[in-house]
């Protein structure tokens, strides 16, 4: 005889489960227990939500399904935040929680939250189980829906006499039974062949590659399709790091913050070839003016992602890497593209990213000097706002999943600790949080997690004592009133001790690259507080509702 | 904006139709209308749903429904030629004497049930689209209507056409 809980350790290990992120609490009792000699390890963090990211940050950097676990009530909406931000970046994460026992269910009893109900909007597919004898049929449907198709969170809401009532089970040789989801890997032929027509008739075409790029692992095929094609690439936020970031075809990001040179390109292309992607507000700006003058290609494992926002000449549905892998082996000859490449070479030369150099302690100068130091041996994990843009700017990723960060739901509190759950799945690369002073005390109880278990995750705050990017905005669009964007000094290094982690203040750019390298040879955790130009901005920048030429903070037009 | 009408084919579980009109509630649209129930195979429920929506607008719902894992199959059939009805029933005041007798006659010519009489009032049951059942409505509205429902209205495609799983 087996209590549920039982069944769902062994049921998570049938999955290949390693690791967990949770928090104990009254109605996962019976979990903890069995996870108390169990093989599995289980991380104690010090919010919910943070088991959530790092979850997320686990499936991230490791490309499999992350887990976390949390109590009923609080400890299941605690996590909502979290499961909302994998979500939105289709990023494979089971979350199970604890429910009040089935006899209580809808009864306002102590510690009763409707989770099912609250993360309906914001999971792929949900579960509240009612019987014993579901829970190893639900874990594999859950893990399998969670990591195929296009990707997302699933969560298993188990009450507790569900986990405390014995059965005799054996794990393995469940069934699954759905039959509502089939989702469509292989390309069709056919449009597959319009698309390359068109490809080899364009004269300036142009590759938009997205995070399905990384989600499908097909960075590599991405590269040999551009290469073989000799078709320019620029990538989303979510897309950074599926070509590497020095590679001759790559235009970089583009949209609000982009590069201006891949923005020019995005408004000039006759072709846009859309891969994983999702045409994104914040990549297209105003719709209307977005690749005008192009036909479009767009492929996409979910057809509810085709013609969203723009219309699309030639849909494929599809896995990315199964599609670009078919296309490869259809295709005939490159088109003739010489001006075009001309043209985006001046542009490259004449439009650069760029910023002050001037010996004072800027963002831009840390990032790049972090990049130089760690090239494609680190995971480069980042808060949301200015420190986000800046990383998304001057870091070089080299290979995909290098790059972690919350694109779709903009998560501040999410990096730290997806920082964390990135170690978990690459243990031995140096893993960096960068951060702002407002995102990182979004999560910051978190050091005490990474000085229990001493996990080398490396903090590099980004301090300016602003809330950074609101700020900018209301700088450049609310008459610099700036309305409860200033944020008290704090000294980070002084909170870290507190905690028992190290960390090094620093106030110019001749200690930057002896302090990073101190905290990457510092065995475990490291605060690294950077006190950063305080106004500096995110240049160049596309005002919300414009069109993606007319950048904020470029060089001038020529 | 044009009224659409969707048959969805659902797994028959707890939850499915809260899933399945959250997709709708999310976008601001008001559901018309609503009808549920058990269908030719076992553990499915059919939904018919009607909804106001542009035709790009019900595009995008129609395939978030068809992400749903409870959902099997979606159609619009809003184009396509089909059969659809309402039933409603309807108590009207209707003392003995003259007010009683014409509202049975307005029964008569609307192929409405007589179902239930009382000393004052009687129920009345009407099937038929939507339209035959707002004219209904609004005659008997001068005797008085007391309560009414309606169900959901419940479409079929004519001919041999039909909203069944594929393979």
């Amino acid at each position: 005889m087996k209590t549920g809980a039982r069944i769902l350790i062994e049921s998570l290990q049938h999955e290949g489960v390693d690791t967990i992120f949770g928090y104990p609490g009254g109605s996962v009792l019976p979990i903890y227990d069995e996870l108390y000699d169990s093989p599995l390890r289980h991380i104690l963090v010090r919010h919910e939500q943070a088991a959530a990211h790092a979850a997320d940050g686990y499936a991230r950097a490791g490309g499999r399904v992350g887990v976390c676990l949390a109590t009923s009530g609080p400890g299941a909406c605690n996590l909502v935040t979290g499961i909302a931000t994998a979500y939105m970046d289709s990023s494979p994460v089971v979350a199970i929680t604890g429910q009040v026992p089935t006899t209580m269910l809808g009864n306002d009893a102590f510690q009763e939250s409707d989770i099912t109900g609250i993360t309906m909007p914001v999971t792929k597919h949900n579960y509240l189980v009612k019987r014993t004898e579901d829970i190893g049929r639900i874990v594999k449907e859950s893990f399998y829906i969670a990591n195929t198709g296009r990707k997302g969170p699933v969560l298993i809401d188990l009450p507790k006499d569900v986990n405390t009532r014995e059965i005799e089970y054996t794990v393995g040789g469940e069934k699954m039974n759905l039959r509502g989801y089939q989702p469509t890997l292989k390309g069709h032929k056919k449009q597959i062949e319009k698309a390359l027509d068109l490809i080899v008739q364009a004269e300036r075409p142009l590759i938009y590659a997205g995070g399905g790029v990384i989600l499908s692992d097909a960075s590599g095929e991405l590269i040999r399709f551009a290469e073989t094609l000799h078709l320019p690439v620029t990538t989303t936020l979510m897309g950074l790091g599926a070509i590497p970031g020095d590679h001759p075809l790559n235009l970089g990001m583009l949209g609000m913050h982009g590069t201006e040179y891949a923005n020019f390109a995005v408004t000039e292309c006759d072709l846009l070839v859309a891969v994983g992607a999702r045409f994104d507000d914040r990549v297209t700006g105003k719709l209307d003016t977005f690749a005008s003058h192009a036909r479009i290609v767009h492929i996409d494992i979910d057809p509810a992602e085709i013609g969203k926002n723009k219309r699309v000449d030639v849909p494929i549905v599809g896995d990315v890497k199964s599609v670009l892998a078919d296309m490869l082996s259809l295709l005939k000859k490159a088109g003739a593209t010489e001006a075009w490449h001309k043209k985006l070479k001046h542009w490259k030369q004449h439009h650069p990213l760029r910023f002050a150099d001037d010996g004072k302690l800027r963002p831009q100068f840390i990032l790049r000097k972090m990049s130089e130091l760690f090239g494609p041996d680190s995971v480069i994990v980042s808060e949301v706002g200015q420190n986000q843009m800046w990383t998304a700017q001057y870091y070089q990723f080299k290979r995909p999943r290098q790059w972690i960060t919350s694109g779709g739901l903009g998560t501040m509190g999410f990096g730290f600790p997806a920082a964390i759950g990135a170690h978990f799945a690459c243990p031995d690369l140096p893993v960096f949080d960068v951060a702002g002073d407002g995102s990182i005390q979004m999560n910051i109880q978190e050091l005490g997690t990474v000085a229990q278990y001493n996990i080398p995750v490396k903090i590099a705050v980004l301090n300016n004592q602003y809330l950074g990017m609101v700020r900018q905005w209301q700088e450049l669009f609310y008459d610099r009133r700036y309305s409860y964007t200033e944020l008290p000094p704090v000294d980070f290094v002084k909170i870290a001790n507190a905690y028992g982690v190290e960390g090094i203040r620093v106030e110019s750019c001749d200690e930057v690259e002896s302090a990073l390298k101190t905290a990457v040879e510092t065995e475990g955790p490291f605060m690294l507080d950077f006190r950063i130009e305080r106004g500096e901005n995110v240049f160049p920048m596309v005002p919300a509702g414009a069109a993606i030429n007319e950048m904020i903070g470029g060089h001038t037009p020529s | 904006m044009k009224l659409h009408t969707l048959s969805v084919l659902v797994e028959n579980k707890a939850g499915v139709l809260s899933r399945v009109t959250g997709l709708f509630s999310r976008r601001g649209f008001n559901i018309e209308s609503l009808a549920v129930g058990t269908c030719e195979e076992p553990d499915l429920s059919r939904i018919t749903i009607t909804v106001m929506s542009d035709d790009a607008q019900i595009e995008q719902v129609q395939k978030q429904l068809n992400k749903l894992i409870d959902v099997i199959k979606v159609s619009d059939i809003t184009y396509l030629d089909r059969v659809e009805r309402e039933l409603a029933l309807i108590k009207v005041a209707a003392e003995p004497g003259t007010s009683r007798a014409e509202v049975m006659q307005i029964a008569t010519i609307f192929r409405a049930q007589i179902v239930d009489v009382g000393t004052k009032s009687v129920v009345l049951e009407v099937t038929g689209d939507t339209d035959k059942i707002d004219a209904l409505e609004k005659l008997l509205r001068q005797y008085g209507v007391k309560e009414l429902v309606r169900t959901g209205k419940v479409a079929i495609l004519r001919g041999a056409k039909t909203v069944t799983p594929t393979k």
